[in-house]
């Protein structure tokens, strides 16, 4: 958590996008999509977009899990938009997951990876992404048929709307800069969250079917 | 898999229907012979999604995911899997998520196998340690009723659950 240590942002000189804007500008209407954001900076930077809300999973710990929990997700409930907010470091952790995904393929997933280059977490050691790994070119040769990476505010606009395109399961990279995410009360009440979320929907399904 | 089992696939056709008839929708699995007519009758049922994984860890997590979207998931794999799942599991004790994995066992009763000792023998222990309780089923007789209670203490007791169809059950594969 919050470490002394800073990254060296001249060496990281090609990351250029600052993720509190970055992050926010590609979810865009966060109440369209269920989400499940990954541990560490990323549930902040999710967080402070959606807040602490019912139809968003954010997971303290379990590293590796969120493309997958957002796989069960998107499959369990079809109707819906699914995103699964990871980092490099958390998908580094499953790549595999990419390769599962892809063969599921389900048209309402959408992976938004949050690429700092860095474990922000631990003392800003640099991740593999900062040491030649192209996360995207994995998701492609995974077989995500739908990919693009977002480096400037120009390509945001794309990069949101490759998230809510419902036709085959979706990754977006977004590189930003290795600064300190938003600051957000995150909660870590795994199994409150679990109740919440699973209520909301049913909540939602039982308004759906009065006449 | 012993030659009996192989010819009538009896529990195991059962198996599947039990899981079915108890709204399995998402079978996860990397594959292993010792499911093989689970993850088949899977495959071929347009009602259920079957889901191949490169690792269990996968499995766990996707589990939790379906439960969110309140289906249910089940995970199958090999006892050597179980010790890729293990930090992943604590997805599930944390956010309490009911968790079934029907664990076909090696390293058990009559493996030849020197390699598959130290991961079968540290199963049961293992997924103990992470709060998963674990049902062993040695006879086919016990099969049904086994997974059953599993089912029931997963999905209405809120429990993470591990069924052990140990190599008294499937035979040991010959070396």
């Amino acid at each position: 958590m919050g470490s002394q240590v800073k990254p060296d942002l001249a060496a990281a000189s090609d990351l250029v996008l600052d993720r509190a804007e970055a992050v926010p500008a590609l979810i865009g209407r966060h109440e369209d999509f269920l989400i499940v954001a990954a541990l560490g900076g990323t549930a902040s930077d999710v967080g402070a977009v959606t807040g602490d809300a019912a139809h968003v999973y954010s997971l303290g710990g379990a590293m590796g899990a969120t493309c997958m929990m957002g796989l069960g997700l998107a499959l369990a409930r079809p109707e819906a938009r699914v995103l699964a907010v990871t980092g490099d470091g958390d998908l580094l952790m499953n790549l595999g997951a990419l390769a599962t995904i892809a063969v599921m393929n389900p048209p309402n997933l959408a992976i938004l990876c949050i690429d700092n280059g860095h474990y922000g977490e631990t003392g800003w050691q640099k991740s593999h992404t900062s040491l030649g790994v192209d996360l995207e070119k994995i998701a492609i040769g995974s077989g995500i048929r739908r990919t693009m990476t977002v480096k400037r505010a120009d390509d945001l606009e794309a990069g949101a709307r490759l998230l809510r395109d419902g036709n085959g399961s979706a990754f977006v990279l977004a590189r930003v800069k290795p600064t300190e995410p938003p600051r957000f009360q995150r909660n870590f009440d795994a199994a409150f969250q679990r109740d919440r979320f699973r209520s909301s929907l049913r909540d939602k399904a039982s308004a759906r079917a009065r006449p | 898999m012993n030659e009996a089992s192989i010819v009538k696939g009896g529990w195991q056709n059962e198996l599947y229907d039990l899981l079915r008839r108890h709204s399995v929708t998402q079978f996860a699995y990397v594959p292993d012979a010792g499911h093989q007519i689970l993850i088949d009758r899977s495959l071929a049922d347009p009602e259920v999604k079957s889901i191949p994984l490169t690792t269990e860890e996968e499995g766990v997590a996707l589990i939790a995911g379906a439960d969110l979207g309140g289906a249910r998931a089940v995970l199958l794999m090999q006892s050597s899997g179980v010790g890729n799942c293990i930090n992943m599991l604590s997805l599930i004790k944390g956010g309490r998520f009911p968790f079934v994995t029907l664990v076909s066992m090696r390293g058990d009763f009559g493996e030849g196998n020197p390699w598959q000792f130290a991961m079968g023998q540290a199963t049961q222990p293992v997924l103990e340690a992470m709060g998963v309780i674990c049902l062993r089923v040695e006879r086919p007789e016990e099969v049904v009723d086994t997974t059953v209670a599993a089912l029931t203490m997963a999905f209405k007791g809120g429990q993470a659950v591990a069924v052990l169809l140990t190599q008294k059950l499937i035979g040991a594969k010959p070396f």
